[in-house]
């Protein structure tokens, strides 16, 4: 099937897009895009009428958590890729801690033909560091790049060993791609549920300090130095780990970031029951609320604040949302007890929306860095062995040639989070009952609808 | 809602000053005679009749406090706004002659929760029951011995007991809606 | 910093003092008073709560705070059903949540809860129509115990407005300072953390206000010096240390410990005269405090214990009255 996305608002941070228009993709790519000068292409258009939407490339996650195979009963391949279209998300990068994880071949082979058979969304599987994830030796880290990883991270669980993520970083310069960490130091954070500081201490929960996050991300980055090689920083949650990055970055070290939009709205008085939205204590039901358990934690109002400034000067290159998605049972517990983790694939946009409508920032930068930024994060770098990226040229982008991939969203659109409607098999969200204000209303995957919303219609035309 | 006064400051005092004779009289004086006046407005009434009675009689009857909180049938309906008074039974009372005074008797079941709060500290050899107002409708077969007046009234009303101590003045009002 | 000027006193739950106004911690005086009152009575037995089930539910052995719950339920007339996890399967695999929508169906009216983790209570609050009370959960509240030591200091003292209070040990685990900082300060009386500094949380150092100008604690003030600390003290609640804080690297030693730290007559005599000593037991003696302070004439360990009865009761009255 053709589209022709019609009269939408298009934004392509990569190209410097912003036009009112049409957009045309055949055969599953881009073919014409506004104000392309040369003729529209001819045919047979199911038509999307884009006008008062926005149009921009389909979405790009870094981080996600499929949970498949071994976690079927948290998510399965066909739920959360269901969830990311619903969410906006055209291609998805999965972490490999599943059962078995993505130490091996097969392992990679399984997750792609699932994707490919039961999903709706691109997805591409980061393979592991070490064997089983165990943090002792390295994975097969060839085998996995010929395979079709396109980056590595035992992510859940940091590399312990400073030593092993040296050779961790040293081996993956022949492949080019990036070593993602978990930065925690498991000696600091030993046994903590939420961010130390007042909010733990008025709780009487163990506290996880800032400093079991910054004391791995310097030691990585003084281990980039000491390599050359691409390291890649997951969930960015402190200022701390903000002043780090900035010092690398202007080094010149090849190191990337990314932040969660969970990180960037949200508290760690959310675990109390506030929240940067309401900025009021709403009830006494949300103390302790295992839905705002996550790691690395929610942070304070000043990380919060390093946070957003971080991503506007590209010291965060990019947002992933760590889609974590559990059972009700691992989080309906005692707090110590409940698992780490937000579902957060189907409220990244509209939570991130509403930095946008507070004028905490821009509109096209936001869909930078969860469109071509991404993309360029995983791009592989001076390979000399299996060079050739899995992933499609143009992705992230709406440049002539690229995968009709586009997210079709209503920035003012209202709604009400409710868990239950969610795609995902998590529920796990601390946005129950919120109302948020933006909604994707379309994803489009290789020129096919991989999401629509109800109240979309769409129309036939040719011409 | 509207009042009107059924018992003066002088219609009081002289229910009292007769009450306290007929239980001299009844009880052949006043050895071993113990009041105990619930809270709030029994504790007062409890008290004038014994100064009456020590006035003529020349002897101190030993007065004690009640509050029936803790042996109400209607916990659950309870205002928690309501501090919970003393109790202070200040003599073993088995053996003895108890006068439970009350302000109004109403349905008998206050009554009922004193007789039970009062076994718990001992064995009385008789309890007696004196009430300023009886205003009739009991739900238990309780009755006074000592009534100061006999009020009839119908459900929807109520009885008003003002005491100087507790209200600054005494008079005793029925309470009632708007004719329709 | 307390917004609500209302004084709340039909509770369903109780979780912590930290919403607890004066006038209704005064009530809760007024209660305990009457309910003391019974304590002195030859059959120490009102039927109040006749009928009533009271489940006491421990995940943590706590033989004092269990029997005071039960010995106050007992005494009101309710009939009582003591739940442990040496008796049942709380400890073994079985979902908290499960185990107390069991309980909830059986037919249990009120359910006093400790835990070793913090926020049990609150969970079991969220999803039970039941009253839930807590009898001390992780390092968070013990508002019981809290409110048995502010009796017995207003008992002994004759009010707590003005009172310079000192607690002293490893606040950094205490759920008893946390919620008696709550309810010290809601009475007015002046709050004095002492202890090592890896056993005083980071954050009570430097205060910040959290947003929406609600501060996250009361003024507090900090004195690592045992000795100055204890300078013109009306009141010294000695806290347990739990021996494993050691083996947890929080401690040199315990020597060192109790050289700095322990109570003793000398350290106790830079108090004012008439300054009680506190303990929420069961007491380490000779480590946090010397057996003759515990047993001294200053000492008023053994009233706490006597009004942590009745001001159990109060909480069992007041909990399960006003349900019309």
């Amino acid at each position: 099937m053709n589209l022709l996305i019609k009269g939408g608002h298009i934004l392509d941070p990569s190209q410097g897009l912003d036009a009112i228009g049409d957009l045309y993709i055949v055969e599953g790519k881009i073919t014409w895009v506004e104000p392309l000068k040369e003729k529209r292409p001819l045919g047979k258009f199911a038509v999307i009428p884009a006008s008062g939407l926005l149009v921009c490339p389909g979405f790009v996650d870094l981080h996600c958590h499929l949970r498949q195979p071994g976690y079927e009963d948290k998510e399965t391949i066909a739920s959360g890729t269901r969830a990311a279209a619903k969410g906006g998300f055209t291609t998805l990068c999965c972490m490999p801690n599943t059962k078995p994880p993505v130490d091996s071949q097969a392992v990679v082979e399984y997750v792609q033909r699932t994707a490919h058979t039961e999903g709706v969304v691109r997805v591409y599987p980061i393979g592991c560091i070490s064997k089983g994830l165990k943090g002792e030796e390295l994975a097969e880290m060839g085998e996995l790049a010929a395979a079709g990883v396109m980056a590595y991270s035992d992510d859940g669980q940091p590399v312990t060993s400073s030593r092993l993520m040296r050779h961790a970083l040293e081996y993956s310069l022949a492949f080019g791609r990036p070593i993602i960490d978990h930065c925690e130091d498991k000696a600091l954070s030993a046994d903590g549920a939420m961010n130390e500081g007042w909010v733990a201490t008025r709780l009487g929960l163990k506290g996880i300090p800032a400093a079991a996050e910054e004391a791995i991300v310097a030691r990585d980055i003084a281990l980039a130095e000491l390599t050359g090689a691409c390291l890649h920083i997951a969930h960015v949650s402190t200022a701390g780990s903000v002043d780090l990055l900035r010092r690398a970055k202007d080094k010149g070290l090849a190191v990337t970031a990314e932040v969660t939009p969970h990180h960037l709205t949200l508290t760690e008085e959310r675990v109390m029951g506030f929240s940067t939205q309401t900025a009021h204590h709403t009830a006494s039901a949300l103390w302790y609320d295992t839905n705002a358990k996550v790691n690395p934690p929610l942070r304070s109002e000043k990380d919060r604040q390093a946070l957003l400034e971080a991503l506007k000067d590209d010291t965060i290159d990019a947002i992933a949302t760590d889609h974590a998605p559990h059972t009700i049972v691992d989080k309906l517990c005692e707090f110590d007890a409940a698992a780490f983790g937000i579902s957060g694939l189907e409220t990244a946009l509209g939570c991130l929306l509403s930095l946008v409508h507070s004028g905490q920032l821009d509109l096209k930068l936001l869909i930078s860095k969860l469109t071509w930024e991404p993309v360029r994060i995983l791009e592989i770098k001076k390979a000399s062995l299996f060079p050739t990226s899995p992933l499609p040229w143009g992705l992230g982008t709406l440049q002539m040639g690229a995968p009709g991939d586009v997210t079709i969203f209503d920035p003012s659109k209202e709604w009400v989070v409710n868990p239950n409607t969610f795609a995902s098999k998590g529920k796990n969200t601390p946005w129950a009952g919120c109302q948020l204000k933006g909604q994707v209303m379309a994803t489009v995957v290789a020129g096919n609808l991989a999401y629509r919303d109800d109240s979309l219609r769409l129309e036939g035309q040719s011409a | 809602m509207s009042e009107k006064i059924i018992m003066s400051e002088t219609e009081i005092k002289r229910a009292l000053t007769r009450i306290a004779h007929e239980i001299v009289e009844r009880n052949k004086g006043c050895e071993d005679l113990v009041f105990v006046g619930m809270q709030t407005r029994g504790l007062p009434l409890a008290q004038r009749l014994a100064a009456q009675i020590e006035a003529f009689e020349a002897v101190p009857v030993p007065v004690g406090s009640l509050d029936i909180s803790f042996y109400r049938d209607d916990l659950a309906s309870l205002d928690l706004r309501h501090i919970v008074q003393r109790t202070d039974i200040p003599v073993h009372i088995s053996g003895k002659r108890l006068v439970l005074v009350d302000d109004v008797l109403f349905t008998g079941r206050s009554i009922r929760a004193a007789l039970d709060a009062l076994i718990d500290f001992g064995r009385p050899r008789d309890i007696q029951l004196m009430v300023l107002v009886d205003r009739g409708h009991r739900q238990l077969p309780i009755r006074a011995d000592y009534v100061g007046k006999n009020i009839p009234t119908s459900i929807q009303e109520d009885i008003q007991v003002r005491l100087k101590e507790i209200d600054g003045r005494d008079e005793v009002a029925l309470i009632f809606g708007e004719q329709t | 910093m307390r917004t609500n000027s209302l004084i709340k006193m039909e509770r369903h739950h109780i979780i912590d003092l930290d919403d607890f106004s004066q006038e209704e911690i005064a009530l809760i005086f007024a209660t305990t008073d009457a309910m003391k009152e019974i304590l002195s009575r030859e059959i120490r037995r009102v039927p109040t709560l006749r009928g009533k089930t009271i489940v006491t539910l421990f995940y943590e052995p706590s033989t004092r705070t269990r029997v005071s719950f039960e010995l106050a339920a007992k005494n009101l007339g309710a009939d009582v059903v003591n739940v442990t996890s040496s008796t049942a399967s709380v400890a073994k695999g079985e979902s908290i949540i499960d185990t107390m929508r069991t309980l909830e169906a059986l037919g249990a009216d009120v359910i006093v809860i400790r835990h070793f983790q913090s926020g049990v209570p609150c969970l079991m609050a969220q999803h039970l129509q039941i009253s839930v009370i807590n009898a001390g959960d992780g390092c968070h509240a013990h508002p019981s115990q809290a409110l048995l030591d502010l009796y017995t200091i207003r008992e002994k003292l004759g009010h707590i407005e003005g009172l310079k209070v000192v607690i002293v040990g490893d606040i950094l685990h205490s759920r008893v300072a946390r919620s008696n900082i709550w309810g010290l300060s809601a009475m007015g009386a002046q709050v004095v953390l002492c202890g090592p500094p890896t056993l005083i949380p980071q954050e009570l150092r430097r205060p910040q206000p959290l947003k929406g100008g609600e501060c996250p604690f009361p003024p507090l003030t900090i004195q690592e010096n045992l000795d100055r600390a204890l300078e013109e003290a009306d009141v010294v609640m000695v806290l347990r240390l739990q021996k494993e804080r050691q083996e947890g690297g929080l401690l040199p030693s315990l020597r060192e410990y109790i050289q700095l730290y322990q109570l003793n007559s000398a350290r106790l005599s830079r108090a004012h005269l008439h300054a009680l000593v506190m303990h929420p037991g069961p007491m380490n003696e000779g480590i946090e405090i010397t057996p003759e302070v515990a047993h001294g004439p200053q000492s008023v360990v053994e009233d706490q214990v006597t009004n942590g009865v009745a001001v159990r009761m109060a909480l069992l009255y007041m909990v399960t009255g006003g349900k019309g």
